[in-house]
């Protein structure tokens, strides 16, 4: 059967690309006036520059890269005269939105997603729709995107230099980089973290795998009261667990110190590290017991009837197949510890000071820029931990897909 | 196969009834099961549930006050507040002994800070009193000293008070000592006192012992070395102001009988402590103080939870407090009005992408879905550092505003340190936690059903309106109430962006433990938000199921 092929007429130029775009670059340049007083003239000069951007799309439609480009070319060298190379990337940046917004009005490319039916309305919607959804994606991210340009700031402000908007060498530095690598001040406590984290994830990951195997039982006695118990670090805000912890551990550490000698910084990492682990242990049982969900169980029961013993077949067998949810739940356990401050302020002492904890105590009193450098390089962090759950998420989803339901 | 065929019951391969062994397998494999989870049920037993009931515990401990003052809340219970009088002198005599144990502890300041909650200038009260309790002591022990020199050494006294037979009375004291400090107390204190001088002169026997005890073991010396403190001069003072005494001294033929006898024959000075207590400070014989105290002499008290939602306990029962200090009900109020608009927003912008992450091809949504995921991955303390730099005064929004002239470079937006900081990034903050379980609900509605709803004339709006949405709404349940959980007890962002107008209850209960260190508070206000938000889990667990809830997509 063939394709239906339907073409749609193409707007109108005067009555529906070129009002459309004029309007948007008058509103670009009703902003970039008002930066000089003269918000209306902005706006003209913009429909103006607007008209003409709809213009030369309408008549160049195969040529749609070449005209993009020159009109970010033109907009930026615009810019470059009447300011400096601050307004220049601003003109860049107006100009590949123009160019994008005149081809994609003028080659009819709003409607492309929509189904041929749809009336007019239907479709201004279904674009103003996307266009929300845009607007809270960029919500999400955009916050994080000032911190990490900031960090480079070569002065010891919380915000943007002229030298740094107008992209001037001089504005930039990475001396809180080097400030966060090269001082104790942030190295301890990052070193305090690393040793921390991974300890506790251990521990987390090493009980609650056990576990997770224990509920997915056919036959667990109480498993719904077990699960709201083992779940509950997860629910009960920090606030209350630290609390708690505090009025528990600090008798439970003066009772470690003189009863078996050990010294205060070593109870000091104990506490901490168990009030951690028991903080990450609901992620691994929720990553771990969706993974085992899953799991054929008659692969065990054929390791079983090989002669394979329990251990041998958890190791060889189950493991193996479970291993991405184990990840991917002592990724989320050590994340947990690794970000976590409530709980560290309340039961550690000045020894046990973590990165977050460092950073928060830098954010509530002495404002540094190193904190953006720390941050960044986190972000960095985090990035690397969403793109292995990522990629062990679908190792998972095919390996299950594997093995027979 | 001859199972089936015999009259008797089905067998299994070993000879045993079938039931019996199934029975048997089953038990096994539970306890394997059991076996498998306890470990870890074990450990967050002991190392988060015991702490949480610890601090609920907590919240209503109040062993401090019959702690510290023993023999004060006893004789105190015979007072009658409503008189409008000061106690009696026998409380009095009691608060002495009780006070000089705990400045020697140096346990009357706690206690007074304890009181200071409740009666503001308690802790300075009894914080100067407790220094002043050695000056009572010395005008008895100038007295008796200048009666008898021999008084004045620490040989004589033990000589006379040593014997045998006193071995309860030791016993008694150290646990007193061990209830007052905390300390086990336990160790040789070398001396034992003679059953027949505490018969004779009951309180300083008491006062010796406890001067023993305490110079034994907490200051590690000698006790026959050592002069008794000034409460022993008093407490004999005390005894021999009973005229039964003096006769009893007369038959008496111990260690140092010729002294004691002597000291019947002098007129001891008059002091009450009534008064002695008066010259201290006006407040001891105000009748206001001693409410305080006998209000919160049992060892449980409500006080803490009636001060959490503003109200005290005062001898005519439960009050309001005054206008001032009415705080905690209007910070759970704002708390949950926070929560509540932080979970609408969060509904209001999470809907939307949640649909389109649904409805998009597989390829794209996971593309996107990445920009979900980064904030949920990223540091919380990044992200409200992100927020900082954005919201203040010279942060990025205002420059911007201000760039663009469409700000007053005198009028910058307070977008900070208020309510609207917290908002704001809070709502970003927990933005996936409401996108994550949409999604996942969103993914299970088959896109065929607005189809067909389109298809039989409904609208675009009555379509969503009453074929997709009410499918979405166990997804909007699910991270309504996950959001709401995690809303009302943030403490990090609040502290950070919120100012004073925009902290939460979370950042009071920190207060309270690093700065006011009125931990009885703030494990009562700890308390009350654990209840709310266990209702609320249990509400999830009833309508998703804790099994259910998904990470990362």
């Amino acid at each position: 059967m063939s394709k239906i092929e339907t073409t749609l007429p193409r707007p109108d130029l005067f009555r529906f690309t070129m009002p459309l775009t004029a309007a948007l670059a008058a509103i670009f340049g009703f902003v970039g006036g008002n930066m000089v007083a003269q918000p209306w003239l902005g706006a003209v000069i913009g429909a103006v520059i607007g008209c003409a951007i709809a213009w030369v799309a309408e008549t160049n439609l195969d040529k749609r890269t070449a005209v993009r480009w020159g009109v970010i070319a033109v907009l930026a060298l615009a810019g470059l005269v009447f300011g400096n190379l601050g307004t220049a990337v601003s003109g860049a940046l107006i100009g590949a939105v123009l160019g994008w917004a005149a081809y994609w009005l003028a080659n009819s490319d709003y409607r492309s997603s929509v189904p041929i039916y749809y009336t007019p309305g239907q479709t201004l919607w279904h674009n103003t729709f996307k266009f929300i959804c845009g607007l809270i994606f960029f919500f999400l991210v955009a916050p994080l995107i000032p911190v990490m340009w900031l960090s480079f700031n070569a002065e010891d402000f919380f915000t943007f230099t002229p030298e740094m908007l107008n992209f001037q060498a001089e504005g930039y530095s990475l001396k809180h980089y080097r400030d966060f690598l090269g001082t104790d001040e942030w190295m301890v406590p990052l070193k305090n973290s690393l040793i921390i984290a991974p300890i506790a994830t251990v521990i987390s990951v090493s009980l609650g795998t056990l576990a997770a195997i224990g509920l997915s039982q056919s036959h667990v006695p109480g498993r719904r009261a077990i699960m709201a118990i083992l779940i509950s670090p997860m629910i009960v805000p920090l606030i209350i667990s630290a609390t708690g912890m505090f009025f528990f551990y600090a008798p439970l550490g003066n009772w470690l110190e003189a009863n078996l000698g050990l010294s205060q910084s070593f109870v000091g990492f104990v506490k901490v590290i168990l009030a951690h682990a028991v903080l990450g242990i609901p992620f691994v049982i929720i990553t771990v017991t969706a993974t085992l969900v899953g799991f054929d169980r008659s692969l065990t029961r054929a390791a079983a009837s090989m002669g394979a013993p329990p251990v041998r077949t958890f190791f060889q067998v189950q493991m193996p197949l479970i291993l991405p949810g184990v990840i991917s739940g002592g990724l989320f356990a050590f994340i947990t510890s690794f970000d976590e401050v409530v709980v560290v302020l309340f039961v550690g002492s000045a020894q046990q000071q973590t990165l977050p904890w460092q950073m928060f105590t830098g954010l509530r009193e002495q404002i540094s820029p190193t904190i953006l450098a720390a941050a960044s390089i986190l972000v960095a962090v985090s990035i690397m931990l969403l793109a292995t759950v990522e990629l062990l998420r679908r190792r998972s989803e095919r390996l299950r897909g594997l093995s027979p339901a | 196969m001859s199972d089936t065929t015999g009259s008797g019951p089905m067998l299994a391969a070993d000879g045993t009834p079938l039931k019996e062994s199934l029975g048997r397998a089953l038990r096994r494999q539970k306890i394997r099961a059991l076996a498998l989870i306890a470990p870890l049920l074990l450990f967050v037993l002991l190392t988060f549930v015991i702490p949480i009931v610890s601090m609920l515990v907590r919240s209503v401990e109040n062993q401090i006050v019959s702690d510290t003052l023993p023999g004060t809340i006893a004789a105190l219970s015979e007072w009658d507040s409503t008189q409008g009088n000061a106690p009696s002198e026998d409380v009095f005599q009691n608060l002495f002994f009780d006070m000089f144990n705990a400045a020697e502890a140096k346990e009357h300041t706690k206690l007074g800070t304890r009181l200071n909650y409740e009666n503001t200038g308690l802790a300075s009260l009894f914080r100067t009193s407790g220094r002043s309790m050695d000056d009572i002591g010395e005008v008895f022990q100038d007295a008796i000293e200048d009666t008898d020199a021999r008084f004045d050494d620490g040989a004589f006294w033990y000589e006379m008070m040593s014997g045998a037979g006193g071995d309860t009375l030791v016993a008694d004291r150290r646990a007193r000592w061990a209830t007052l400090t905390g300390d086990s107390m336990s160790g040789d204190i070398g001396f034992t006192p003679s059953q027949e001088i505490a018969a004779l002169l009951p309180m300083t026997a008491t006062a010796y012992t406890d001067f023993a005890i305490w110079t034994a073991i907490e200051d590690d010396d000698v006790v026959a070395e050592e002069d008794p403190w000034e409460a022993v001069y008093v407490a004999l003072a005390v005894d021999l102001r009973d005229p039964s005494r003096a006769a009893a001294i007369a038959g008496y033929n111990g260690a140092g009988a010729d002294a004691l006898q002597t000291l019947t024959a002098t007129e001891m000075p008059d002091l009450t402590f009534a008064d002695a207590f008066a010259d201290l400070d006006e407040d001891w014989v105000s009748p206001d103080v001693w409410e305080t105290v006998q209000v919160y002499s049992p060892s449980y008290t409500s006080g803490y939870f009636l001060n959490s939602v503003d109200r005290e306990l005062t001898i005519d029962g439960v009050e309001a407090r005054p206008q001032n200090e009415q705080l905690y009900i209007k910070l759970f109020g704002r708390t949950l009005w926070m929560s509540l608009i932080i979970t609408s927003s969060c509904i209001l912008l999470g809907y939307p992408v949640a649909w389109l992450l649904a409805n998009l091809p597989v390829r794209t949504a996971n593309v996107l879905m990445i920009l979900v995921l980064l904030p949920f991955w990223t540091s919380l303390l990044v992200r409200t550092s992100a927020w900082k730099v954005l919201l203040q005064q010279q942060g990025v929004i205002n420059e911007l505003l201000v760039w663009l002239g469409f700000v007053d470079d005198a009028n910058r937006l307070i977008l900070m340190n208020n309510s609207t900081g917290t908002i704001i990034a809070m709502t970003h903050i927990l933005l996936p936690f409401m996108i994550l379980p949409l999604y996942s609900v969103m993914k299970t509605i088959p896109p065929t059903y607005l189809r067909a709803a389109k298809s039989l004339g409904a609208t675009n709006w009555t379509a969503f309106w009453r074929v997709y949405f009410p499918q979405s709404v166990p997804g909007i349940g699910a991270g309504s109430i996950l959001v709401f959980i995690l809303a009302i007890g943030y403490y990090i962002t609040p502290e950070i962006v919120g100012g004073t107008d925009g902290v939460f209850i979370s950042n009071r209960i920190a207060y309270h433990i690093s700065r006011s260190l009125n931990w009885g508070l703030a494990a009562a206000l700890g308390t009350i938000l654990l209840v709310l938000v266990l209702a609320l889990y249990w509400v999830y667990d009833q309508i998703v199921g804790i099994d259910n809830v998904k990470l990362g997509g």
